[in-house]
């Protein structure tokens, strides 16, 4: 018998992804022994810091370039979109942890109350909020760690699940609209299933096609799985099927067209500050896992995959961009329009090359930035029943507070692409390298669906400013030092980055290699 | 002097004043209008002094400054000045001041902030002048794009009927363009080596059908701004509703960019694409001066009426410019002048006209030149300037326009002069209807109609009469800045001027 050895360990490079789960675990243990009216002020600084922490290692770790125990790959692009996920989980859980808005804050404390009943609403009203949301977000980032540095595919689904399972309870915790909230966490979850399932049984014949090369034993990590493209005996039907199979549970994360029932839903029945959070964490993360199947395991089938995932960007942008321009709620307006995003982003995973991949890689961040400003600004306006989520109460906003209404419409003016915006500056950094890679109609086609996504973008810049308030135009509650952190956060940075692109282009083209 | 970073100063120094005029007190409306005012005379004399400072028969591009921006993509802030771009911009610096002070009392009617209404035209006169001066087809698209925020706020919140509307659709429109510009922004980009300064862009050589698409993207971004026929029905509604100094700025200089982005990037970064395209351009034009001035008699709102009549004149600029000849092209850039004074002061006119009758339907008028004399007899002359009658400025741009093209297309000469037809049509109707002939007893229960041209309204109206007739008879100044640029323009084509030759009317029996 053959003696195990223990491979080698690199703590420096696993250190962000350890410190965001020992964090979660010493939350949980908070939750369970700290007294009630101290757990929140305990909790928001410690996920924060524990956030900093990891955040700290990401920069110490820059110049690392390693594959450490055979299935974490920490290079350039893990250290990237590890970095953007940390800044901006950092900003939801901003917004996660308000409670000047709404007593209590943004979610429930009780879920399991049956929803509607008189001993909800008296919870809706005064009852504190749950504390667990901390620790859930908390394992929720970690597993975002270890879902852009996977090295193969088994660990890329368990941390598609250390992820996704956070993610299906925060949904269900708001404390507004709670049926809304349920049922949005349940279809996410069922969904949800379904796609890991996908996943898992595109793993398996993934397996199966690494079986035929001869010269070595199957396996799925990327190297291996790279080398069967080349030249494994076995059918390729197996590589295809499993290729999609894989792919599909990818995309449906990243609310790709025609995967992206969900997200309507979800985003509209979610607290805001997860909405916020899957907007822009989420994104990165199932991007991130995207570039690098892509980009490592199966860069040899590139002309395979292309037409197919064509197709699926051009069906994205057009699904979200033609949907918008129905809604008449801003957080299911945003949800279309994170989904036409998701088919900007496309093009850039398909552009090939460095360019490409950087191009996509600024965009995830400039996205991130804006969106969650966006839902930011989404929190504040509000009745007294919560959040005023229906656009037409939104009419003649620009009036009571001309202040958020000009941020909003900043945002707004963002999305649309408009120049010294980071949104014009990151379409032009993915549709630049697809038209240079001869993608040519994929950069139509998200001309053409830019030109009609504007629309509904506009509507809404029309109701704030060009309609008069009427009685039931809500106020903007003042916002805590929270929210008000994390909105500027993002308005800066979606100004920066539309002004001076420079420096982050310049760090992204830098981590533009993956190791193999 | 010469030195001196005229383009770059030129630009932020407005962007400045809004700042400041943004920031002050919504309780303080006329200190906001004074500090515009100067702010915009201020950019005036510094645009004088430039005007000065040029070199006529010097370098093409002259003040040209360079700064890096973004390296990644080769984008620098690069600003030069040809000829063409150089009177465009004495243009603005012109008009922006004249609007602001017709602009004295507009915001007031709205329940808006004041001092905001500055600061956008500010912002707006920023923009303007950024698009002009630009010589980095990066740095263009950007002010081109941005371009639209000012204005569309202008329209939307300070416009009349059907603000939201019109104000919906401009921005619709021009995005659209705008977006399939930056298609062909992106596409030249990467067949020009991935850089975006002017200068190198035009000594590429590309492909015979990547240079008609990019062409062609560039080319309906320019025809929906300007605008041509059929991308033209945006401007009515915009013209109509928005604010008439904003209107006289979006008419008299924001439209110019689509026939100046035509002139400078179309033409010589894509010559042998503008040659193709050239008969469909000039298809475009002609059906254009003969539609718009069809509709401009049938109108019956005096904005809407003013706005026809410029789609006709665009028309004329159009066919000055894909007559690829000098006295054509200079003419064209001289009608974009003259045009920007003209209409500029008829929409001024039509302004004050309306802000006194409180309605702009021609119906609601008639015999107001008895109550208001000079008034009508402002209308009268800048009705008569709008139609090219001798004497006045635009007639010498329409008549080098209209000999520059018979030299080289006779059917296109001969359509458009009887576009001037129309043009005594639509104007001289709309003067009879509205000022002379018997009064409309409506008229004289209203007090705004028995205040004839106050002070501020003549020193707005004084200097835009003095340059129509300054520049009817001595347009020498601008033609000699114009032409060397449009000379240099045409060799970038490739055509010349046809020799003159007591041939031509064998040529033309052949």
């Amino acid at each position: 018998m053959t003696e195990f050895v223990l491979p080698p360990i690199d703590y420096a490079a696993l250190a962000p992804i350890l410190i965001m789960m020992g964090a979660a675990v010493l939350g949980v243990l908070v939750e369970a022994f700290v007294p009630r009216r101290l757990r929140h002020p305990i909790q928001l600084p410690l996920a924060l810091l524990a956030l900093l922490a990891a955040l700290t290692m990401v920069v110490l770790n820059a110049d690392k370039r390693v594959i450490t125990i055979g299935v974490i790959a920490i290079d350039g692009p893990t250290l990237f979109l590890q970095g953007a996920i940390l800044v901006l989980a950092a900003m939801a859980l901003l917004l996660v942890g308000e409670r000047a808005i709404e007593r209590g804050g943004a979610f429930v404390a009780q879920a399991a109350i049956t929803a509607d009943s008189p001993d909800d609403r008296r919870q809706a009203e005064k009852a504190g909020g749950a504390g667990e949301v901390y620790p859930l977000l908390t394992f929720a980032v970690g597993g975002m760690l270890i879902f852009v540095s996977a090295n193969d595919l088994l660990t890329m689904f368990i941390a598609l699940e250390v992820f996704s399972l956070p993610l299906y309870l925060l949904c269900a915790l708001a404390r507004r609209r709670r049926l809304l909230s349920q049922e949005a966490a349940m279809k996410y979850f069922l969904l949800g299933a379904y796609a890991s399932a996908f996943f898992l049984f595109g793993l398996a014949m993934i397996y199966g096609f690494t079986a035929g090369l001869g010269d070595r034993a199957a396996g799925v990590d990327f190297a291996t799985i790279h080398a069967a493209v080349a030249n494994s005996t076995a059918s390729p039907v197996l590589l295809f099927a499993g290729m999609a199979l894989v792919a599909i549970g990818l995309l449906f994360k990243a609310a790709a067209a025609p995967f992206h029932v969900w997200t309507p839903d979800v985003y509209q029945g979610a607290p805001t500050p997860v909405t916020g959070f899957m907007a822009a964490c989420t994104k990165v993360a199932a991007f991130g896992a995207l570039l690098r199947v892509f980009h490592v395991a199966f860069e040899g089938a590139r002309w395979d995959f292309t037409p197919v995932l064509g197709a699926v960007a051009v069906l994205t942008m057009l699904v979200g961009a033609v949907f918008a321009v129905t809604q008449t709620d801003i957080k299911r307006l945003l949800a279309y329009s994170s989904i036409a995003n998701a088919g900007y982003l496309l093009v850039g995973v398909l552009a090939p090359g460095r360019d490409g991949l950087s191009g996509t890689m600024f965009y995830l961040v400039a996205y991130g930035f804006t969106v969650l400003a966006a839902f930011a600004v989404v929190t504040l306006v509000r009745d007294a029943d919560g959040e005023a989520t229906h656009l037409s109460r939104w009419a003649g906003l620009g009036r009571r507070s001309p202040l958020y209404a000009s941020v909003f419409t900043f945002i707004l003016l963002a999305f649309a692409g408009i120049p010294l915006t980071s949104g014009f500056t990151s379409k032009f950094a993915v549709f630049a390298p697809a038209l240079d890679g001869g993608q040519t109609w994929l950069v139509i086609a998200g001309v053409l669906t830019s030109m009609v996504l504007a629309f509904p973008y506009l509507r809404v810049v029309v109701m704030m400013w060009l309609s008069e308030p009427g009685e039931s135009t809500p106020t903007v509650t003042v916002p805590g030092g929270l929210t008000s952190a994390a909105l500027v956060i993002g308005v800066i940075a979606t100004l920066a980055l539309g002004v001076a692109p420079g420096p982050l282009l310049d760090l992204a083209t830098g981590a533009a290699d993956f190791v193999r | 002097m010469s030195d001196f970073p005229f383009l770059s100063v030129l630009t932020v120094a407005p962007l400045v004043g809004a700042v400041v005029v943004a920031l002050l007190p919504r309780s303080r409306p006329v200190l906001a209008k004074q500090v515009a005012l100067g702010w915009s005379l201020l950019v005036l004399a510094l645009s004088v002094v430039m005007w000065v400072t040029f070199q006529v028969g010097g370098d093409r591009f002259q003040f040209r400054e360079s700064y890096p921006w973004i390296p990644n993509w080769g984008v620098n802030f690069t600003f030069a000045a040809d000829g063409i771009a150089l009177v465009m911009l004495m243009l603005i610096a012109v008009l922006v001041p004249l609007v602001i002070l017709a602009s004295w009392h507009d915001a007031e009617s709205s329940k808006r902030s004041v001092p905001v209404y500055f600061a956008l035209l500010l912002v707006l006169e920023c923009t303007m002048i950024g698009v002009f001066a630009a010589a980095d087809v990066f740095l263009f698209y950007v002010f081109f794009e941005v371009m639209l925020v000012p204005m569309y706020f202008l329209i939307g919140s300070y416009g009349g009927h059907q603000r939201q509307y019109a104000a919906v659709k401009f921005f619709l429109y021009s995005l659209v363009g705008g977006l399939f510009m930056l298609a062909a922004v992106i596409g030249l980009w990467v067949v020009g080596g991935k850089t975006f300064d002017w200068v190198a862009l035009s000594e590429v050589d590309i492909s015979t059908g990547a240079e008609r698409w990019l062409f062609l993207g560039f080319f309906i971004a320019f025809a929906i701004k300007a605008p041509f026929f059929p991308f033209h029905t945006w401007l009515p509604d915009a013209g109509g509703a928005a604010p008439a100094g904003a209107a006289a700025l979006l008419v008299g200089v924001l439209d110019k960019v689509g026939t100046f982005g035509i002139l400078r990037y179309c033409l010589p970064l894509f010559p042998d694409a503008a040659q193709w395209f050239a008969p469909w351009a000039l298809a475009l034009a002609v059906i254009g001066i003969i539609y718009a001035a069809l509709l401009a008699v049938g109108q019956n709102d005096l904005k809407r009426l003013v706005s026809y009549t410029s789609i006709a004149h665009f028309g004329f600029i159009g066919v000055g410019i894909f007559a690829f000849t000098t006295q054509a092209g200079t003419g064209a850039v001289l009608y974009m002048v003259n045009h920007g004074l003209a209409t500029g002061l008829l929409f001024l006119v039509v302004g004050m006209l309306i802000a006194r009758r409180g309605s702009a339907l021609v119906s609601d008028f008639g015999g107001a030149g008895k109550l208001v004399p000079v008034l009508a007899g402002v209308l009268f002359f800048a009705g008569l300037a709008s139609l090219a009658l001798p004497g006045t400025a635009p007639f010498v741009s329409e008549f080098l326009v209209l000999i520059g093209t018979f030299t080289v297309n006779k059917p296109v000469a001969v359509i458009a002069t009887l576009g001037i037809i129309l043009a005594a049509a639509y104007v001289l109707w709309m003067v009879q209807r509205t000022t002379q002939g018997t009064l409309n007893p409506a008229l004289t229960g209203i007090d705004g109609m028995k205040r004839d041209l106050n002070l501020r309204e003549k020193v707005v109206v004084a200097p835009l009469i003095a340059l129509i007739v300054l520049l009817g008879f001595y347009p020498k100044p601008v033609t000699d800045v114009i032409n060397p640029a449009i000379q240099a323009t045409m060799e970038d084509v490739g055509r010349t001027d046809p020799a003159p030759s007591v041939d031509t009317v064998q040529e033309a029996g052949r």
